[in-house]
């Protein structure tokens, strides 16, 4: 028995033992340069492309539209940059959502600065993107959409096919940051109009530091690198060798396990849900009912602050993680719970909480009993209780 | 992140409840910054305080700073309460990390705005004393309704 309950496989998962497998006699055995002439060489350059195939297979692309990376920061990072600085001429508008990851969002904020608008479409209350907002927000010059194909903190997940059709009627290209739904969902980028994709491999029971871009083949993107020919010299530098062969080994993996992974998580999910719902009172779900992450919970609540949740949580072994504004670093709670419209003090009080492979029924339940009571105890020093009892309603 | 007395006056806080008809109470903080403390003391007639409690609704520097300032100022004058500041609350928890030295601070105006209700309900001075920031409620309506 672990002597801990880990629950933020949001955050990051454990590297499955078969992908770990895959990835060590790369390290010690067959650590040729792929660029190498060769055999050894040919060996690592022959697992990059196996990776890159089983990749270009889960999404119905091709193997030349697969871009290895260094995760998914660096995937949106180029998608959008690379994206705007080729069409440039074309037009300057930029169309995103509120709910993106910061590494869209701070990315569109960077592109605003250097001559580029940018339009974040709002969403509904359960976080689902307003479709007549982003077709309004559509300008003759506008050049990229980017919609994150899941959300990382409430796990809504977008009508990604209804936005890659407008985009494509449109003519306007279509980014996704699909690194919440890769692996948990299936994704066909051509059913779904999507021009490019960015994934990470951590999030998927691979390792950390290496994800990829799709991008269309036909779609007009500089070099993130420069410097060699690796990676159709889009992204120059010696491969990750290890890390592709490990991004491709839990692609694999996510793809075989995916339907009864996601139906065995589905179930936890929302006897998680129910048991809190009915348990623990004053407590906000968030994020939408049906069109969610299998592996996300996110409540939010009343009257307690998250990271005093998760301190509390962490003391009982329990893994989680908040959209309180104390585990930020900065002053305001997350972008997300206040798009969806929660009041600040409520958004402080949020916890996620995120399934994995290795989650068990009685794990929740510990999860359960350990929330109940801290909950209990965080209200009774609360003021913000004390005063909510005292008025009876407000609060 | 936090020293081994954050987390002990996190995880056991001192003092914490109310005092009914208590001769000050102070509530200081935003909840829209995720942070409200509220005191209450007791005071006797020698200008001592009695007795302490406290409600926190924040992160766990903020319950370790409102659990360590009551302590702090627990049988002390009032005088002596008033010397207390943010700095002498986060050096006996040995420190804070610097994004939460703002809760520090916050302990020091909850036991001010606390002082502050003693003093009115008792028609005193007290020196050094200034008017607490009534900010607890949010908007801005809420706060120019106060001057």
């Amino acid at each position: 028995m672990k002597s801990y309950i880990y629950l933020d496989n949001a955050a990051t998962t454990k590297t499955a033992q078969e992908v770990v497998d895959a990835m060590l006699p790369y390290f010690t055995e067959y650590y040729g340069n792929p660029s190498s002439i060769y055999s050894l060489g040919a060996k690592s350059k022959e697992a990059v492309t196996d990776a890159r195939e089983v990749i270009a297979r889960s999404l119905g692309a091709q193997t030349n539209e697969i871009y290895f990376t260094a995760g998914g920061s660096e995937a949106d990072n180029w998608a959008l940059k690379a994206a705007a600085e080729a069409y440039r001429e074309k037009g300057r508008h930029i169309i995103t959502s509120c709910i993106e990851h910061h590494a869209v969002l701070h990315t569109c904020d960077y592109l605003e600065k250097n001559g580029f608008a940018v339009t974040r479409v709002g969403v509904d209350e359960n976080g689902i993107v307003k479709l007549d907002e982003l077709e309004k927000a559509i300008r003759e010059d506008t050049i990229l959409i980017s919609i994150m194909f899941a959300n990382n903190e409430i796990g809504t997940i977008q009508p990604i096919r209804e936005i890659g059709e407008i985009a494509s009627r449109r003519g306007i290209l279509f980014h996704t940051d699909a690194v919440q739904a890769y692996g948990q969902l299936p994704i066909d980028v051509d059913a779904y109009h999507i021009d490019m994709l960015s994934a990470s491999g951590h999030k998927l029971n691979g390792p950390k530091g290496v994800g990829f871009l799709y991008i269309r083949k036909g779609v007009r993107i500089r070099s993130f690198v420069h410097g060699g020919q690796q990676e159709r010299a889009r992204r120059a530098g010696t491969e990750n060798v290890t890390g592709i062969v490990g991004m491709g080994a839990a692609a694999g993996r996510a793809m075989r396990i995916m339907a009864e992974k996601a139906q065995r998580e589905t179930a936890l999910r929302d006897y998680l849900i129910g048991r809190i719902e009915s348990e623990v009172p004053y407590c906000r779900l968030n994020g939408h009912r049906e069109k969610r992450l299998p592996n996300n919970v996110n409540f939010s609540f009343r009257f307690v602050e998250g990271e005093s949740l998760l301190i509390m949580l962490d003391g009982k072994g329990i893994c989680a993680s908040s959209g309180s504004a104390c585990t930020s670093g900065s002053l305001d709670p997350s972008h997300v719970l206040l798009a969806i419209g929660l009041p600040h003090e409520t958004a402080h009080g949020s916890l996620r909480l995120t399934l994995g492979g290795e989650t068990t029924k009685e794990e929740l339940d510990a999860v359960v009993e350990a929330v109940k009571e801290i909950v209990e105890k965080l209200r009774a020093m609360s003021p913000l209780y004390e005063d909510f009892v005292k008025t009876g309603s407000r609060g | 992140m936090y020293s081994e007395k954050v987390m002990d006056h996190f995880q056991n806080p001192r003092n914490v409840g109310e005092i009914a008809d208590a001769s000050g109470v102070g509530t200081v903080g935003n909840a829209k910054c995720g942070d409200i403390m509220r005191i209450y003391l007791d005071i006797d007639d020698n200008q001592v305080i009695r007795d302490v409690k406290f409600k926190t609704f924040g992160c766990g520097a903020a319950v370790a700073t409102s659990s360590m300032a009551t302590e702090l100022v627990k049988g002390r004058t009032v005088e002596e309460a008033m010397q207390i500041t943010n700095q002498a609350v986060m050096e006996a928890l040995d420190g804070l990390p610097p994004v939460k030295v703002h809760c520090s601070l916050l302990a020091e105006e909850a036991i001010h705005a606390a002082l502050w209700d003693y003093a009115q309900k008792n028609n005193i001075t007290i020196a050094g004393l200034e008017k607490p920031k009534s900010d607890i409620h949010e908007g801005v309506e809420e706060e120019e309704d106060e001057y």
